[in-house]
Order: structure tokens, then sequence, then C-alpha cells
């Protein structure tokens, strides 16, 4: 017998609803992206600091990831502060920085760290499967979720595929160069996956009827608010009103 | 439904792809209750296509299908076809599509009107039956290639289905995975039909041969009584070949 280790955390890791997780994630995303002042903005820095805390992320790969995203802040760093119009604070030849782009600079990095740490700690452990049903459970149309469910599926077979025909085109000594026959190789190649996918698709979807489908995906999963998941839920939203009278005093 | 009509019976099917010529033309099958049915196709010779006939995934360009005693030609007849008979597809891949192991066995059972809780349970037992305890929350395309067949089973035999339709079920397994998959066979008290170029599956498993050539299918009656020459390694030490299954 092949041994079947179980799905990584369960369907509700750190023990909090994954419709919680996401309505949490969805509530702070959208106060975050709102806040305009210092106070509003640092406050849901510390709420997402103390997101990370709670759910233990682990340090190392945290730093991994919030390096990638800081590459992305870097880049408004170059140019944010030149095109803003307003008081000039520091000249590069021609170019000059204002206070009023130097500031809006900071804020974007301070928001979309707090913005990538929440998202890490609330989104980023749920199983992909248990994410879908929490949308669909939270208003996200059921084709949508259905869509999502399918690409993720068939996307680690499509990529299988992709590698097939690569590998192929490798061993007829086929090597990507800068040139008219390299693009024309990849078009088929890529012509070849969609053919490929859409003959894939017509026969999922055919075994999709012979097991009785009939348009609608009924689930398996049942979600149980647990006490846990609760007082979770009312402290999250106790934490993003809080930043919102900061904000809104401050 | 008359006592001695067959489950499934087609007759002078033609059925052809679009600017190809007719791959089917004048084919005539029949599956009654309790047999095993073989049907030895090489490849391209239309057995996919025969067996989408029958679950009314393609319609004919002529002839006759009638299943459970009534002619079948819309698609709203073909839905209680699909409830009743199970196909399993040639690729596990395509009949695989749920995030895990159990909600691809409890679709059936769910789209036919199941509750979760009943749903769950049949697939549960399924899975046990065919020695798959512990699989419900794998993720489908993390399955070995044997596993995914059985898993494709599961879901298809989750329905309760009244006949089996097997396309090439030995596709890709090894020697123990098949031998598995026909005990699994044997054991099931359902008619089946199975399609496959493996002339030593099909006579390990079958009550009936048929071949399907040039578009049409043919019994094959009688044994013909016929003797290898083969060499291996070793062949000259006492030894003994047993058939698969």
């Amino acid at each position: 017998m092949i041994p079947a280790p179980p799905v990584e955390g369960g369907d509700a890791p750190g023990g909090i609803d994954p419709r919680v997780r996401l309505a949490a994630a969805i509530g702070f995303s959208a106060a975050t992206a709102a806040w305009q002042r210092p106070a509003g903005i640092l406050a849901a820095l510390g709420f997402a600091l103390g997101l990370a805390a709670f759910f233990r992320l682990s340090p190392r790969p945290l730093l991994r990831r919030l390096l990638a995203a800081n590459g992305f802040v870097l880049l408004l760093w170059a140019i944010v502060p030149f095109s803003l119009p307003g008081e000039a604070l520091v000249r590069l030849g021609p170019l000059a920085a204002s206070r009023e782009g130097l500031a809006l600079a900071l804020a974007i990095t301070l928001k979309s760290n707090a913005l990538v740490l929440a998202l890490l700690a609330l989104v980023a452990p749920l199983p992909f499967p248990a994410a879908g049903h929490a949308l669909h459970r939270l208003g996200v149309p059921g084709k949508l979720v259905q869509l999502l469910l399918l690409t993720w599926r068939y996307l680690a077979l499509l990529e299988q595929e992709f590698h097939r025909l690569r590998r192929a085109a490798a061993l007829r000594g086929f090597r990507p160069r800068t040139d008219l026959h390299t693009y024309r190789t990849f078009a088929w190649l890529l012509g070849m996956l969609l053919v490929r996918s859409v003959d894939r698709a017509e026969r999922v979807r055919r075994a999709m009827l012979c097991r009785g489908f009939r348009g609608v995906f009924l689930s398996l999963h049942e979600f149980r608010l647990t006490r846990r998941s609760l007082a979770f839920a009312a402290a999250a939203a106790a934490a993003v009103v809080a930043s919102a009278w900061l904000e809104l005093a401050g | 439904m008359a006592a001695e009509e067959p489950l499934v019976a087609l007759r002078g099917i033609r059925f052809g792809y679009p600017g190809a010529a007719p791959i089917l033309e004048g084919l005539d099958f029949a599956l009654g209750g309790g047999e095993r049915v073989g049907i030895l196709a090489p490849n391209g010779s239309g057995k996919t296509t025969l067996l989408l006939l029958i679950m009314g995934l393609l319609r004919p360009q002529a002839g006759e299908i009638r299943i459970f005693g009534e002619p079948r030609r819309a698609e709203a007849d073909f839905l209680e076809v699909r409830r009743r008979i199970g196909l399993v597809f040639q690729d596990p891949e395509d009949q695989l599509f749920c995030p895990t192991v159990l909600e691809d066995v409890a679709f059936g059972p769910l789209n036919l009107g199941k509750s979760r809780a009943e749903a769950a349970a049949v697939a549960r037992r399924t899975l046990a039956a065919l020695g798959l305890e512990g699989f419900e929350g794998r993720i489908g395309f993390k399955l070995s290639g044997g596993e995914k067949r059985l898993v494709a089973l599961a879901a298809v035999l989750a329905m309760e289905p009244e006949a089996l339709l097997l396309d090439e079920p030995e596709n890709g397994l090894d020697a123990r995975t098949r031998l598995r998959l026909v005990e699994v066979l044997e054991r099931l008290p359902i008619p089946q039909a199975i399609v496959s170029h493996d002339i030593d599956l099909l006579t390990a498993l079958c009550d009936r041969l048929l071949t399907l050539e040039a578009g049409t299918i043919r019994d094959v009656d009688g044994e013909a009584l016929h003797r290898h020459l083969h060499v291996h390694r070793l062949g000259d030490r006492p030894h003994r070949h047993g058939l698969p299954g």
C-alpha cells in the first residue's frame, strides 16, 4: 500500500476558518489601501506585524518574499519622488525630488509591506481547494471558483506538457536563439500546447458529463466557525476599526 | 424492458469525424446482463468513439442505439444512461479534475443528488473497497499513474453503475497495479465492456471476445490452439510461464 500523507495543515491552518482568513485579508487590504495619514498607515503595518507574529511565520522565507516584493518598490523610489511636483528637497542635476514625492514613496513602501505581510500570514498558508470553496461561500460566483480550481488542477499538467514538447524539440537539436527560427518554433510549441489544452478540456468536459454534471459544482466542503475563528474575526475587525480611528482622528 | 433484451444494443451504427472517412460503418454491438465482453481493437480503430457513442457524448450519423430497453437519440435520453452506466476513460488525468481524491470520488454521487454526508460516505466506502484507504485528502495530480487509474475507477464505481465501460484500462499500469485492477474487475458483479489492444488482459478477464476492425465488430468464436517459440535468458532452466492476471 502506498502511504498517503495528509494535506499540509488541513483545511483550517492555525485553527482559523478559511472564510475568516479571506474576509480579514479583504477588509485589511481595502482599509490599508485607503489610509493616507501616517497614523493609519503605521497602525496597518503594526497590525500586519502582529498577524505575522500570531501565525508564527518563519522569518527566513518571510524575509525572502518581502525582499522580492520590495524589488518593485525600489523602482517606485526611482520614479515617484522625481515626478511629483512640490517643494524640492534633493537635487540630482536637472532632477529634483519633492517632499510630497518622497512622502508618497514612503507611504507606498509601508503600505505594500503591510499588505504583503498580511497576505502571507492570512492567505498564503491556505490549501488551494479550501481557499476556493471559502471564496465561494463568501459570495464569489461559482463559475469563477470553478475556473480557479480547474486552473489550479490542470496547471501542473500543462507545464508538464510544455516541458515534454520542449524536450522533444531539444532532442532534435533545437537551441533557442534570437532569430526567426526560434520565434517560429516557440509559436508552434505554444500553438501545440493550446490545441492540446482544448482537446484536454473537451475530454474533461465529457468525463464530467459522464458523472452526471449538470452545470453546478457541488462541493463536499463544510466549514465550521469555531470559537477560535470567531475570536480571531472579532480581533481583526477591532484592529481595522482602530486603524480607521487613528486615520480619521490623527 | 423485455427480459432477453440486452442492456446496451447498437445496430447499424455509422460514425465519422468531419473531413475523414467513417471510422465506424455498419457496427452492431450488444452487452447483456452479467457478461464481461472484451473488444480487441488496434489503435485508431474507433474504440474510444464506440464508448463515447454509448454514453451519448457523440451521436451516430446512422443506426440505432437502445440502452436499458429504450431508444436513445437526444441529449435528454442519455442523461439517464450516464447515471446508470459508468465509463472509465483512457487517461485518468481527464477524469480526475477535483482538488482532492475524496472530492473527485464524491463528485458523481453529489451530482446524483446525494447529501454531502452520504456522498462522502459512499466515496470512502468505494475507496476502501479498492484498497485506497487514506487517499481521501490527497491531491489528484500528485498521485502516481497506477493510483490515478484506481481513483478514476473508484470515481466511476461510486455512482453505483449498472454496467461499466473501460477504455484501455491497462494503459500505463505496472504489473502489480494491473493485477489489482484485474482482481477488482473480476469481483464486480455488473456487466462490463473492456476495449483494449491487450490480448492477455482480455482473455484473462472476458467471457466473450470481439474484434473491432474496419469499422465493424466481429465475434471471435472458439479458441485456436497454437504454439509460440520464444527465447529469453535462463530459458534452459526449468521454469513456468504464467498468464498475467
